[in-house]
């Protein structure tokens, strides 16, 4: 097959299609619809502008409060790696951060900020921030300090240490704290929106439940999939390759 | 005229049951004056790199003084590692003009000297796609680019091979004889030592200090292999406490 790698991924994705076809089939009930009729749906969804509004405001969520996690989280994580005594006294509030239930720190964000954008977002960031955190200060500590030694020793200024020294050497943790974080954020921006928003993918997902329409739950599921491939291919893919050019 | 006064009167180093910190450098001082070309040799673990380390700003926790001019002018140095120590994600060319820290200094002047290292085809490639001895004659060019009050080079021609290491010490003193400046060379190569040098210092075993302070008058057009080997012999009898270290 490595002759044909374009092949692997269409393969395995049609093979997935045809089981799903075949299990709709077999149990033909409305609790499994069929993949056409998904795709039915979801061109709908998408013509009626219901979809588009929707996903939308989700992936602005998701944006905003990727950026800050991230952003936040490398600050951290890099000087929690850096600094021994700083990292001493924070570990605790870390392992507390990090085991805190996404579903409490939500509806605590709720009570306490009101149903609003801001507690969403807060929210959301408030679950991730540990995750890159802790990701990100072990790419700190794994620093090479020969080199930051040489820039040192050649008067780098701060600005240039971090950009041309240290960045590059956390680059591959903070890819792959943006891979998981950009799963575990979806995942909890839905939670966020059911519980205290009225627009979003998670508030449709929650109304399509309570009118048991499970062809428009899939139908926004498979939109969802499509997003992510998309973000995947088309940004984190191209940005891989361009830092590891060098090697 | 950028005289350099290094003054250490002790530097220590917790050892690992912190029940005595382990000394490795006492009462050394050393002066280098007027552009000149120190080497300087000892046994190995005598805290030679300690004191580089010192002298370049990277170790601040000693007992003592670095000056330069006698002033309160800021020592600015380059420094030339035992290995590259090259940024592996950036070219040639960046890795210089990142560490180059006068922008007269432009790209064309780096370019030109990178040339006389017979890099000119390598400007834009990465550390990796060159071999150790391109590695190091890159190193070299970063050292020579950066302006400063003394270089310090910590065994920069250690693992090249004999030829190769041959070519890269004339660089050096090509270099240095076109942008003179104070070099602190150190190295266990007691023949390379006298090649180069203007003068040799010997260092002692740890707690370190200076043992002998020994000029070399000799032209260095002179310093034939024959010419170094006698030197070296009148250096073993020159005091007994430096004949080990030869």
């Amino acid at each position: 097959m490595s002759r044909f790698p374009i092949l692997n991924p269409i393969f395995s994705l049609s093979l997935l299609l045809a089981i799903w076809q075949t299990l709709a089939i077999t149990i033909d009930s409305p609790i499994l619809p069929s993949p056409l009729l998904v795709l039915n749906t979801l061109i709908s969804a998408i013509h009626s502008g219901e979809l588009p509004h929707h996903l939308g405001v989700t992936l602005y969520r998701l944006s905003i409060s990727f950026f800050l996690a991230m952003l936040l989280g490398t600050a951290i994580g890099l000087i929690l790696g850096r600094h021994k005594s700083a990292n001493n006294f924070f570990d605790s509030w870390l392992i507390i951060l990090l085991n805190i239930p996404a579903l409490v720190t939500i509806i605590l964000c709720y009570i306490w900020f009101g149903l609003i954008e801001t507690a969403a977002i807060f929210a959301v960031v408030i679950n991730k921030l540990p995750n890159v955190i802790v990701t990100i200060r072990e790419g700190a500590r794994n620093l090479d300090e020969q080199l930051i030694e040489m820039a040192k020793a050649y008067q780098f200024s701060r600005l240039n240490t971090l950009r041309h020294v240290i960045l590059p050497q956390l680059y591959p943790y903070i890819m792959a704290s943006a891979r998981t974080g950009l799963a575990l954020i979806w995942k909890i921006v839905l939670v966020v929106e059911m519980l205290g928003r009225s627009d979003g993918m998670g508030y449709q997902i929650h109304l399509f439940f309570q009118l048991f329409d499970i062809t428009s739950i899939m139908a926004y599921t498979v939109s969802f999939i499509i997003v992510i491939q998309f973000i995947e291919m088309m940004i984190l893919k191209p940005l891989d390759k361009k830092s590891q050019s060098w090697k | 005229m950028n005289k350099l006064s290094v003054n250490i009167n002790s530097k220590q180093f917790s050892s690992a049951d912190r029940s005595t910190p382990r000394q490795v450098i006492a009462n050394l001082q050393l002066e280098l004056s007027n552009n000149e070309f120190v080497c300087m040799i000892g046994p190995s673990g005598c805290g030679k790199t300690s004191l580089l380390n010192i002298i370049a700003g990277l170790d601040h926790d000693f007992d003592g003084r670095v000056t330069i001019n006698n002033a309160s002018s800021t020592l600015k140095t380059s420094y030339i590692f035992q290995t590259p120590r090259l940024l592996p994600w950036r070219t040639v060319l960046e890795n210089i003009q990142l560490a180059s820290n006068n922008p007269v200094a432009d790209t064309q002047e780096i370019i030109q000297l990178l040339a006389d290292l017979g890099l000119q085809n390598s400007l834009h490639s990465y550390p990796q796609q060159l071999s150790l001895g391109m590695q190091r004659r890159v190193a070299l060019a970063r050292g020579f680019c950066t302006h400063s009050d003394i270089l310090l080079m910590d065994e920069p021609f250690v693992s090249l091979d004999p030829p190769t290491a041959r070519k890269a010490r004339s660089l050096l003193l090509k270099l240095w004889r076109e942008q003179p400046r104070n070099i602190l060379f150190v190295t266990h190569d007691i023949d390379e030592a006298i090649q180069l040098a203007d003068r040799l210092l010997f260092v002692s075993e740890s707690p370190s200090h200076i043992l002998a302070s020994i000029k070399i008058d000799m032209p260095r057009a002179e310093r034939t292999p024959l010419a170094i080997n006698n030197f070296k012999q009148q250096l073993k009898t020159h005091s007994d406490n430096i004949s080990a270290l030869i």
